[in-house]
């Protein structure tokens, strides 16, 4: 009996070992044994096989690009397709169909010269009529896309999404098979940009036409970008290859690219871990430590254009009418706790609303000098200002959408407010749909009925400051607090109509000076983006957008 | 026990209408529409994105609807994928779901039968004691937690084997997903053959047998056996079911794409049709699953009477 027991002592030893040697995770000499030979003797030479295999997140909900919607289909889209416009890797809006543009005096007539050896991956060319065409579908309330908001600043743009208006008054025509002439209401500072969004690229009549809903299959799809889609494996994979008829394809590298959807972040990095794929589309914040640890050349973390905070429900008791109480709240919270010890990527701290975007000075809190201690000593006295106190304190809920880390900060939050000011917070969480459906539902004298304060995040769609503005106007169908400031909404117009970039930026920026005054939300901090990239992989520039055609990546020897 | 045929089958029909209906209207019940999501639609474009999936029709219309394209084999367009039919997701799915599911199960059927047959020759023995520790851990560490250690041991460590995906069907790639499915139930497997075993080994017409001289080899494969392995066969039902459930976990884990995984997705999603699919596919396959395991079982067991 002793040995027998003995034995059983052994073996549970043995388990306890191996489990405890599978999570310490110090062991990095997987995917490393290379790494000092990456790229040859002058570290540029290319391996022989150039696929790329990127961990991408979810599967897309459609290859049509004026379906599609979410980051990975945005991933896979800017490799099948080509705007008029594309980005470089730095970010910077770059020619892409069209190899030059003109822009009229008043901001309004802009005219694009397309490049005459644009094709399509049948080999046709791609023609100011393929635009017109693609512009009016994407439109078309026909197609049902989620992203005609974002086409807006196209003369009649709205009034052709909403079906007021037939998509032959929309604002853009052809002046020859060349010349592509797009009219806007305004002048639009950032419309540039607008042109590599999905919803502005163009699709294949012919293949449209001939396929119905089954044109996006492999075989079907007809594509203008770098590659072109071979196989589609739904929750499986994407495997896309050089478009042979693509313009630039003699400097396309990449000959392959396989998408794989990776919703379990974790499954994502074990399977980066086992040399399985090159690029990851994020890391899970809980290994973001042990990435830096062990595998530091291999984390990539770079600002993101995107701002997490707390809404603030404006519309009923306790916060309508209390700027005092919302301050207080604001002031209390510690935010380079929750961005280093709770977050933990290097996230920034934020006290302003518009993440750092380009033609433009992000505004902050005039407390956001201010020492923490001078800004919880300022929360206290709101706080009673606002008429509470240790012996009737304000009783609040959060609500946030199911997952480990936002759970982690609305109980740091939580607990922040309980120790400075006495707050009692209760949390309560919902799985995504259920927490959209909760956060919007309305009476009909327009008032917030199931929200106190609940969990935001945005990110923006566009390089430019108004993708922020917009959210918080009164007309807007996210804002969820019902923040209505005529003052606001004014600015916000004036920016619209602003063709001097100067000018515009200050009415933009005065309008987040009022916003934060108003605080109908309680801003956290700005995104990061974080992934991890084998060494070999060479030509991925961090961006604000974090977007990377693989066209522009190459595998390394190694 | 041609009367008991048609008897369960006609059994099977309202089952499944029933499942069909709860399924039908409890997904429509769950807070939260398919379209959904962080940007508010134009009011315009959900109203044509609801009429072309019929949800501005009332309920019982589209149950009927849904019925209707049913029995036609038409499961309706996905929610989510919007580029391909439900139809279309269960072909792709369910072959692999299938050589999950079937390889775990014969795993674990050969290597419980095995590990317990095992145990019960050599009762109170250490090897009985491994066995049943093995197996015991088996049961109660759940696979999430067992899947990723098995990948980071056996992909990310030693690299012997792929730490997911489908690797264009290849074996290598169903090895890890098929034991991390197979192992809980290769621990109950164990224990019921390990206790079903002891028994019939005491009982006397084995004792008979072993009086007349026969080799042990031949009395445990030709009497001892076949009676022991009763309560496996009844619990291959449930085992089905639970490596279905199984699989919805481990799928995910292994980023392997069949049903289970479709199932989350659409779950989450709130894909309608493809969750309705899976439902009413699984839920077929189930019924007929159980169907079979009752004639296995009256060809097994001369006491279960066709009556």
């Amino acid at each position: 009996m002793r040995i027998k027991k003995g034995h059983r002592l052994k073996l549970l030893l043995v388990a306890v070992a191996l489990i405890l040697g599978a999570c310490s995770g110090n062991d990095d000499s997987v995917g490393m044994a290379g790494s000092l030979m990456v790229g040859g003797v002058n570290g540029d030479e290319l391996a022989e096989a150039q696929v790329m295999r990127r961990g991408n997140g979810a599967e897309p909900q459609s290859l049509d690009p004026h379906r599609a919607e979410g980051v990975p289909s945005g991933n896979i889209q800017r490799d099948l397709f080509e705007g008029l416009t594309i980005e470089a890797p730095n970010g910077d809006v770059i020619p892409g169909v069209a190899e030059s543009w003109r822009i009229s005096e008043d901001g309004r007539i802009y005219v694009f010269q397309l490049r005459a050896n644009a094709r399509w991956s049948n080999g046709g060319p791609v023609t100011a009529h393929d635009f017109v065409y693609s512009f009016r579908r994407s439109l078309d309330p026909e197609t049902l896309s989620r992203y005609t908001f974002i086409l807006a600043p196209i003369l009649n743009a709205e009034a052709v999404a909403s079906g007021t208006m037939p998509p032959a008054e929309l604002g853009v025509r052809a002046l020859d098979d060349h010349r592509l002439e797009i009219t806007l209401r305004s002048v639009t500072p950032y419309f540039l940009g607008v042109l590599n969004h999905s919803a502005s690229y163009p699709v294949h009549r012919g293949s449209v036409e001939a396929h119905g809903n089954r044109w996006t299959r492999p075989g079907n799809l007809v594509s203008n970008g770098a590659y072109l889609l071979v196989e589609r494996f739904p929750e499986s994979h994407i495997k896309i290859v050089r478009n042979p008829y693509y313009w630039d394809n003699d400097s396309t590298v990449i000959d392959e690219v396989w998408y794989y959807p990776t919703e379990d972040s974790a499954s994502e990095l074990r399977r980066y871990r086992a040399g399985e794929l090159e690029l990851t589309s994020t890391v899970p914040s809980k290994q973001i430590g042990w990435a830096q640890e062990n595998l530091p050349d291999q984390l990539v973390i770079a600002p993101y254009l995107g701002t997490y905070y707390y809404g603030i429900n404006l519309t009923k008791p306790p916060f309508a009418d209390s700027p005092a109480l919302r301050r207080a709240l604001t002031l209390a919270i510690d935010r380079e706790i929750i961005t280093e010890e709770i977050a933990g990527a290097g996230q920034i701290p934020a006290f302003g609303w518009v993440p750092p975007v380009i033609n433009y000075t992000g505004q902050q809190m005039p407390e956001a000098a201010w020492t923490q201690a001078e800004r919880e000593e300022e929360a206290r006295r709101l706080y009673l200002e606002a008429g509470y106190s240790d012996e009737d304190p304000l009783r609040l809920e959060v609500l946030y959408n199911t997952l480990e880390d936002h759970r982690r900060i609305a109980v740091g939050i939580a607990s922040m407010w309980k120790s400075i000011l006495g707050v009692e917070t209760s949390l309560l969480n919902q799985e995504w749909r259920v927490f959209l459906d909760t956060k919007r539902k309305k009476d009909e004298m327009n008032v917030y009925t199931e929200t106190e304060v609940f969990r935001g995040g945005w990110i923006g769609d566009y390089n430019d400051a108004f993708t922020f503005s917009e959210l918080m106007h009164s007309g807007s169908g996210l804002n969820d607090s019902g923040y209505i400031n005529p003052d606001y909404d004014l600015l916000l117009e004036l920016a619209s109509k602003e063709g001097d970039l100067k000018k515009r930026a200050e009415y933009l920026q005065e309008a987040e000076i009022i916003l934060l005054k108003d605080l109908p939300i309680i801003p956290l901090y700005f995104y990061v983006s974080t992934y991890m990239v084998k060494p070999w992989v060479k030509g991925l520039t961090t961006n604000i957008m974090n977007h990377h055609y693989s066209k522009n990546l190459q595998i390394l020897s190694h | 026990m041609l009367n008991y045929f048609v008897r369960r089958i006609l059994g099977i029909i309202p089952t499944l209408f029933v499942l069909m209906a709860l399924a039908f209207f409890l997904i429509r019940l769950a807070p939260g529409g398919p379209f959904d999501s962080e940007k508010v639609l134009l009011p315009e474009i959900e109203a044509n994105l609801r009429a072309a999936y019929h949800l501005d029709e009332p309920l019982y219309q589209q149950f009927a609807r849904y019925l209707g394209n049913l029995l036609q084999g038409d499961f309706g367009p996905s929610f989510q994928y919007r580029d391909l039919t439900v139809t279309e997701l269960i072909m792709t799915g369910f072959p692999i779901s299938l050589r999950l599911g079937a390889g775990a199960m014969v795993f674990a059927v050969i290597f419980g039968v095995l590990a317990g047959s095992v145990a019960a020759l050599w009762q109170n023995s250490r090897t009985d004691y491994f066995v049943m520790v093995i197996s015991m851990t088996g049961i109660s560490v759940p696979s999430f937690v067992m899947a990723p250690l098995l990948v980071l041991v056996f992909a990310v460590y030693l690299g012997w084997l792929p730490a997911g995906g489908l690797g264009g069907g290849s074996l290598r790639n169903m090895v890890l997903p098929v034991v991390a499915l197979a192992l809980p139930q290769i621990a109950y497997i164990a224990r019921l053959t390990r206790g079903s075993l002891i028994e019939i080994l005491r009982s006397n017409f084995i004792r008979t047998a072993k009086a007349q001289g026969l080799p042990m080899g031949k009395i445990l494969l030709v009497h001892a056996l076949k009676p022991a392995l009763l309560p496996v066969v009844s619990y291959l039902g449930p085992a089905t079911a639970a490596i279905i459930t199984g699989s919805v976990v481990i799928e995910q884990i292994f980023g392997i794409p069949g049903l289970g995984r479709f199932f989350v997705q659409g779950a989450l999603n709130r894909d309608y049709t493809l969750v309705m699919g899976i439902v009413v596919f699984y839920g077929v396959l189930i019924v007929v699953f159980n169907f079979l395991v009752d004639l296995a079982y009256a060809w097994l067991d001369p006491k279960v009477r066709y009556g």
